[in-house]
This record gives structure tokens, C-alpha cells and sequence, in this order.
């Protein structure tokens, strides 16, 4: 049954200050809400207890994306849009910008914020595989001051992260050493667009005479955190490429992972594609090599 | 400040809608769809999915293409939106519905405001797109009349006439 909006208090302070103040003075006691593409959707569905919201949609501090020498530091509160349409983000982090480009329609594109999808913590959400083998970093801020997390530090476990209940995510921070890297994304789902996903990937690796010098997996709902997949990484690193590296990380990625059955798939189902989109990396890489 | 529980009371709200300021009453988690079409009265904006999947209920905030029943009114507060309402008239039709017209890209037209809102904003940003880039444009935009085809084949009609501002 549909909330009633009678039952919930919404304001927007309009600034950073005074939103991580009024996080502080009742720690806990109010939701931010940026783009409402998760939050609004737990309130049709009568999900979202009675409670305080703080808006942070549109917030100036939170909606820049700032090229750095070393790094880019992206808003939490940048939408889809701003990153698919960031000329520096399609070319240096094209994992993300795919990401983007899959995730929703336009209108949820227009909404949705990268900030947003971290702190809902989905293992289902398009975009974090690809902070996740990027090493992005957070940058979180409260009235205590910043501080800077790695983001693989961030899921502790299904929908719980370290996010302080007076804090919010300030910024994603992606250091500029990847334009020597080959990325593979991909994203499996019942449609393109819109569908959520039953498995993707983000892929990324550095060649050296056919040798993989650096390989980086992260898989999407096949655990109950984004999943960054490092003992196959281990497995194949310094490895060439070819069917044995294949069978070895096909084995690698189905020991690590660990899908369940629910609505959108099975955990046979998705070790099955996990394997597939692995060996489809590899054998974008030997395309490349050759 | 601390309280009890938590409970909304009504605000004004105000906003730009179609070219004519308004205002109106309402809860600050009211979603924008219900204000719409309840205050505002304007019933081109449809409620198909209400969680965002659908597009049905598809309006422009501040220029991008948004799902109104995703929107809290508050967050309208100052905003310039415009609704099917505002893209033509009976008498003095928009371009993309003459075509839709035309190509039978509305059959029961729940889906209609929201496929022509979407494919407005996709022309403004790429007035020669292929189908590819239709299609993607409007992905976010359910259909089960059409099959899709002449909905498409409406907005490439309107694309090359030019007609569409």
C-alpha cells in the first residue's frame, strides 16, 4: 500500500553545512534524498517508514565533478547524465560512463546520482563493479571534518556500509593511471535498458607481450556486496592469455562468487554467465593482443 | 528540534508549470505526478508503473526528462516544468504529434504524453538521431500496444521535418 505523504517531513537546507549539521543535531533520525530514484520508489511501495527526509538533490558543493592533475573528483550528488556526458569520464573511466549509459532510462539518468547508488548499496547496481576495480575513493564528510575511504573498504555486508549516520558521501575520487588499460563492461539482464541486472562486470587489464601484467575483475549480483573478484585477479596476473588462463579463471570466478535464487535469476544461472563474461574479457584481450 | 515522530504538514509550493506560475498546497513528500494531475489538473500526465519503470507519467523539470512520480514536490519548489499540455494544443498540434498521428504511434495512449515528452527531450539534444539513438531515448518508455515500430517511425517522421521545437 502507497505511503501517505502526510506521515513524512521533507526539507531542503539548500547547502552542504547546513545539511551535515542537521544530520548531527539527531543522528539517524534523517534520510537524505538526492535523485529519489530508490528512496521514492520504497515510498510508493509503503516500504519506507514514517521518517524524516533532507533533501540533497541539486546540492552546488555535491553536483561538481572537478578534473584534477592526479585525479577526478566526482560529486556524489553528479547524475548519470553529467557522467556519460563528461568528455574527461568517457575517455579515462569508460567503465563508469558505460555504466551510466545502462543504467535506468534517460529519465532515471536525469535522477539518479553516483552517490545515490553507493549508499543504497545494491549488489545489483550498475555502477559500483566499476568504482570497485578502478579503487576509487571516498571522501566523506560530516561536522567532524573529511575523511578519505578507500571504496573497497566502503560494504560491509548486504545493504550495511560505513557510512556514519551523520555523515554523507562528499565525493568519488578515480585516480588518471588507466588510459593504458583494455576495459570490458557488460551488463546481463532480462531488456537493455531499464531491467535490473541478473549478473554484470566491469573488466579492466594491462598487457605486456601478451602476458597479463594487471587484471582487475568486479562482478555485480553475484554476492551481497559489489564484488571485486581478487583471487581469480591472483589466479590469472602474469599469466598469457589463452585457453588454459581461460579454464583456470572460469574455475577461479565460480569458487569466488556466491549467487543466490530470488526474483531476477538463479545462482546456477549466474555462475554460469560469471564464467561466460570472464571468458569473454579474456578473449577480448587475445582480439587486442593479436 | 527533536521530535516524537516524524509528520509533514502541508506547504506552499511554487513552481513553473507549462509557462504559468502556480502554486499550490501540499505535502512536501507529495509526489509531483499527484500534484499535477490533482491541484494542476493536468491529466496528460499519466500514473502507469509509480516506481519509475514505465514513463508514463514523464514531464520536463528545468529542461531534462524526469519521472514525476519520483519527484517530491518539494523538490519542484522553483522549477520550470512543462507537461504534454504545454507541447501543443488541440487546434495548433506540436510537430512529434502530428507525427505520432500520423505514423499510429498512439493506440491507447497511456503511454503517448510520456513517449512524445521523451522524444522531445531527445530531439532537443540530438535533432538527427538514428534509430539506434531512438530507441535509447525512449527505452525508458513502456508500450505493450504498438510493438514500438511506428512510434519510432513517428519521432524519425518528426526528426526530419525539423518541425519540433
Amino acid at each position: 500500500m502507497r505511503a501517505d505523504p502526510a506521515n513524512f517531513e521533507l526539507i531542503a537546507p539548500g547547502s552542504l553545512q547546513s545539511v551535515v549539521t542537521l544530520l548531527a543535531s539527531e543522528p539517524g533520525r534523517w534520510l537524505p534524498i538526492a535523485g529519489g530514484t530508490d528512496v521514492m520508489v520504497r515510498f510508493a511501495a509503503g516500504m519506507l517508514p514514517p521518517q524524516k527526509l533532507v533533501s540533497v538533490w541539486n546540492l552546488p558543493e555535491l553536483r561538481r565533478l572537478e578534473v584534477m592533475p592526479e585525479e577526478v573528483r566526482i560529486g556524489a550528488g553528479c547524475t548519470y547524465t553529467d557522467l556519460r556526458e563528461h568528455p574527461v569520464v568517457d575517455e579515462e573511466f569508460p567503465l563508469l560512463a558505460n555504466a551510466a549509459r545502462a543504467t535506468g532510462g534517460i529519465a532515471n539518468q536525469n535522477r539518479g546520482t553516483l552517490g545515490g547508488n553507493i549508499v543504497n548499496a545494491s549488489p545489483a547496481a550498475d555502477s559500483l563493479p566499476a568504482l570497485l576495480v578502478y579503487e576509487a575513493d571516498l571522501i566523506l564528510v560530516s561536522v567532524r571534518g573529511e575523511r578519505r575511504l578507500p571504496y573497497s573498504e566502503f560494504h560491509l555486508a548486504y545493504k550495511t556500509t560505513r557510512l556514519a549516520p551523520d555523515e554523507l558521501i562528499r565525493a568519488i575520487c578515480l585516480r588518471r593511471v588507466f588510459l593504458e588499460y583494455v576495459p570490458y563492461w557488460r551488463k546481463v539482464g532480462a531488456r537493455n535498458a531499464q531491467a535490473i541486472s541478473k549478473v554484470s562486470m566491469a573488466g579492466l587489464a594491462r598487457l605486456s607481450g601478451g602476458i597479463l601484467e594487471d587484471a582487475r575483475i568486479a562482478l555485480g549480483s553475484v554476492a551481497p556486496i559489489p564484488l571485486r573478484l581478487t583471487e581469480t585477479e591472483q589466479a590469472i596476473r602474469g599469466r598469457g592469455l589463452g585457453p588454459e588462463t581461460t579454464q583456470l579463471a572460469r574455475r577461479a570466478v565460480v569458487a569466488e562468487i556466491r549467487p543466490i535464487d530470488d526474483i531476477r535469476s538463479t545462482a546456477r544461472y549466474r555462475a554460469a554467465i560469471a564464467a561466460n563474461l570472464v571468458s569473454e574479457f579474456l578473449g577480448k584481450l587475445s582480439a587486442k593482443k593479436a | 528540534m527533536s521530535q516524537a515522530r516524524a509528520g509533514g504538514c502541508k506547504s506552499e509550493i511554487s513552481f513553473t508549470v507549462n509557462g504559468v506560475f502556480s502554486t499550490v498546497r501540499a505535502y512536501p513528500m507529495e509526489r509531483l505526478l499527484d500534484v499535477l494531475r490533482g491541484e494542476l489538473e493536468l491529466t496528460g500526465v499519466k500514473e502507469g508503473c509509480g516506481e519509475g519503470e514505465c514513463g508514463s507519467c514523464s514531464v520536463l523539470m528545468d529542461g531534462a526528462l524526469v519521472n514525476s512520480c519520483l519527484i517530491p514536490a518539494l523538490q519542484a519548489s522553483g522549477a520550470n516544468i512543462t507537461t504534454i499540455e504545454g507541447l501543443g494544443e488541440p487546434t495548433r498540434l506540436h510537430g512529434l504529434q502530428k507525427a505520432f498521428l500520423e505514423c499510429g504511434g498512439a493506440q491507447c495512449g497511456i503511454c503517448t504524453p510520456g513517449m512524445i515528452l521523451a522524444a522531445f527531450h531527445l530531439l532537443r539534444k540530438n535533432p538527427d538521431p538514428t534509430l539506434e539513438d531512438i530507441r535509447e531515448g525512449l527505452a525508458g518508455n513502456l508500450c505493450r500496444c504498438t510493438g514500438y515500430a511506428q512510434i519510432f517511425e513517428a519521432v524519425a517522421v518528426a526528426a526530419r521535418r525539423g518541425d519540433v521545437s
